[in-house]
């Protein structure tokens, strides 16, 4: 299993806390898939002030170590505040950096991310950054004290699967030692199943699961891929070829007609 | 069967119970130290929608089928319903959540283009195609409690806003003897649903707040708590902001402590006079009733300490006043980020909601969430561009953790809680439920998933 800044986690599926139907589902599709972190938002659920309580003792009741993000955060300045409040609330200095670039794509902003992961890293954070497939940019984010790193397979929420398989192949082939999680984009089992084939050590998902008629069945789904896919993985898979080759020999095949 | 009940808040919860219990030959006591309906409860923010299909696309099945018959009891209880159905529309970008939303939800009919001329003419030259529901209805959710406030005055039930264990409407009495004080609502029968309209709201304490003309509300910030005339009067247009109130306004003290009570996700320990020591949380009726009398405790997020599982989802809405848009049904904008359902209420008026967030923090609307609502109502009509902002509101909504409302008995008291977002919806059927087991017809508090 995937280990994060020395911590192994139980499972290679990260779910989301966010567009569940209800906590009682969302609680379901923890149980069944067996994930093994739990996301959350601190700014757009006022965790912050105390009032979404409720919600975060249902979500510490499963048992489940807890990553904050900073979904929603426009600037180096928000997401560093942003981190400060989450870890003070959930008290845990991990921390999954998200500072958007763009409000329509919601793609990270390269610049500040760096900026921030350097700034959190420095002040004891253990940064999680959302990036992009870029190598050089993963580079600078392990440069600034990262130690994974959370690729996007596509935009978020677009359930696109791995949009760009070529630069995901790269980045994890120019970082062979560094965990790394596909964050973002997915939205069936299939797509994550094909990023453990590609060496991925974990996916984190939200909305493909949330937004399903049936979350608690779709995360068990992808935890089933999850699994099919590590195991294809380590099993070495064989190279693809153009020429046919049969798995039988052709030869001494007894002449029935 | 006990015939002396005291119901426990005068929010859509408790007006339904009585309302059927009164139905049935009881006359219960309704109990509310904030009196008639108003901002103070969430009921107030509402929709109104009585929509059992759509909102079986993310909610249990329950819910629809508890929910089918919304319709039929409002309109009984003397509410006009509005039995136009309601319609879903996307974004051309969106039209694949419009396939999603339909393979999810039953009693719906896809409209072309010309079907939705047909139903509303309105949309016709933005949308392509729609989901209609013709089996759907809607409720002004302030005219709606104010003719169930009147149903139950003419019945001779009013809301007081004090205890007066002595005097049950039940016994002989004077109705004013003791410290009983019916609302300002129940003294004047006259069922009414004030919005914050131009010519009323525009003054803050007295004074002029501008030309605008738009009154900002806020859930948690009631400035005239005690005011006998909430339901009707220009002074209700007091404003408040940030959740303080402004100079001359009443009802500062009061306020902070039921900040602090809402921060803590604790609801609002003022809406109702109860013992708060702890070792008799789990008799709330305590010193109102007298022994062998039941108390329904429709108190919403104020029940908090009484029902573990119990939590505050916070919505926001906005009232708009849009002449040139033409809607005479809800219609509900799918959107991948920012969902959309809008009701109108007459005259032009139009409600925008509502988010749905995790938290019980009842203070003023953010402005992220109000530009996502109103941006939203833009896309779906431009016209809405032009429209006067009359409220912007906020509160918090009690739900258990499957978003399933309960009625539940411990001892002598039935909890009838966790509305959620379905208030309107769901409320009559929990009403009825809470009525059999008052009257012996069920005896076992269960969650309606197990019914």
């Amino acid at each position: 299993m995937p280990v994060f800044y020395g911590t192994e986690v139980g499972s290679r599926l990260m779910l989301g806390t966010a567009q569940y139907p209800s906590p009682g589902i969302l609680r379901d599709a923890f149980l069944r898939s067996g994930a093994g972190i739990a996301t959350v938002s601190l700014r757009r659920e006022g965790a912050g002030d105390g009032a979404g309580a409720a919600f975060w003792e249902l979500i510490r009741d499963m048992g489940v170590p807890v990553l904050p993000n900073t979904a929603g955060c426009h600037s180096v300045r928000e997401a560093v505040t942003t981190a400060h409040m989450a870890r003070e609330y959930f008290g845990t200095d991990w921390i999954k950096l998200e500072v958007v670039g763009h409000e329509d794509t919601l793609q990270p902003d390269p610049f500040g991310l760096v900026e921030a992961a350097r700034i959190l890293s420095d002040d004891g954070f253990r940064v999680f950054p959302y990036t992009t497939e870029d190598g050089v940019l993963g580079g600078r984010l392990i440069e600034a004290g990262c130690e994974v790193l959370m690729p996007w397979g596509a935009p978020i929420g677009t359930g696109l699967g791995l949009n760009n398989i070529y630069g995901l192949r790269t980045l994890r082939a120019q970082f062979p030692d560094v965990p790394m999680v596909i964050d973002a984009g997915l939205g069936l089992p299939s797509q994550a199943a094909h990023a453990m084939e590609l060496g991925f050590d974990a996916v984190l998902l939200n909305t493909a699961v949330a937004r399903a008629g049936d979350p608690a069945a779709m995360a068990e789904g992808f935890a089933l891929a999850l699994r099919a896919g590590r195991l294809a993985f380590e099993a070495d898979p064989m190279e693809p070829r153009d020429m046919a080759a049969p798995s039988t020999p052709q030869l001494g095949l007894a002449v029935l007609s | 069967m006990s015939s002396r009940v005291t119901i426990l808040g005068a929010g859509v919860a408790g007006l339904c119970v009585a309302t059927e219990l009164v139905a049935r030959g009881l006359r219960p006591r309704i109990l509310d130290p904030m009196g008639a309906p108003g901002r103070h409860g969430c009921s107030w923010w509402a929709g109104g929608m009585l929509a059992p299909f759509c909102e079986g696309e993310s909610a249990e099945p329950e819910v629809t089928r508890l929910g089918l018959t919304a319709a039929d009891w409002w309109q009984a209880a003397g509410a006009q319903v509005h039995r136009r159905g309601s319609l879903v529309v996307t974004l051309a970008r969106d039209r694949r959540e419009l396939d999603r939303f339909a393979r999810r939800t039953g009693g719906h009919v896809r409209l072309d283009g010309a079907g939705l001329a047909g139903v509303e003419p309105g949309l016709a030259d933005r949308f392509t195609t729609a989901l209609h529901f013709p089996e759907e209805a809607h409720v002004d959710p302030r005219a709606a409690l104010a003719a169930l406030v009147a149903g139950l005055d003419r019945a001779g039930v009013v809301i007081e806003t004090e205890a007066a264990p002595t005097h049950h409407p039940d016994a002989p009495s004077d109705a004013d003897a003791g410290a009983a004080r019916p609302s300002g609502a129940s003294q004047d029968a006259t069922p009414r649903c004030d919005y914050a309209t131009g010519e009323a709201a525009g003054r803050v304490a007295g004074a002029p707040m501008g030309g605008a003309g738009v009154e900002i509300a806020v859930g948690r910030a009631v400035a005239e708590e005690r005011s006998p005339d909430r339901l009707g009067s220009e002074t209700r247009s007091r404003l408040v902001t940030g959740g303080a109130p402004l100079p001359g306004a009443k009802g500062g003290q009061a306020d902070t402590g039921r900040e602090r009570a809402a921060d803590a996700g604790m609801g609002d320990p003022t809406r109702i006079a109860l013992p708060t020591d702890p070792g008799r949380a789990g008799d709330p009726h305590a010193g109102h009733t007298a022994p062998g009398e039941l108390t329904v405790d429709c108190r919403g997020l104020a029940s908090c300490p009484l029902l573990p599982g119990l939590r505050g989802v916070r919505g926001e809405m906005a009232v708009l006043r849009a002449p040139g848009v033409t809607l005479d049904r809800p219609v509900r904008l799918l959107h991948p980020r920012h969902p959309l359902y809008i009701v109108p209420r007459g005259d032009g008026l139009y409600m925008l909601g509502a988010t749905q967030i995790e938290s019980a923090a009842r203070g003023p609307a953010t402005l992220r969430s109000v530009v996502e609502l109103l941006s939203a109502a833009y896309a779906l009509d431009p016209a809405f561009g032009e429209a006067e902002v009359l409220e912007i509101g906020a509160d918090a909504r009690p739900a258990f953790p499957d978003n399933l409302p309960r009625v539940l008995r411990q001892g002598d008291t039935i909890h009838v809680n966790g509305l959620f977002r379905h208030g309107f919806l769901l409320a009559p059927a929990m009403a009825r439920r809470a009525a059999d087991m008052i009257l012996g017809t069920s005896t076992e508090g269960r969650p309606c998933r197990s019914c």
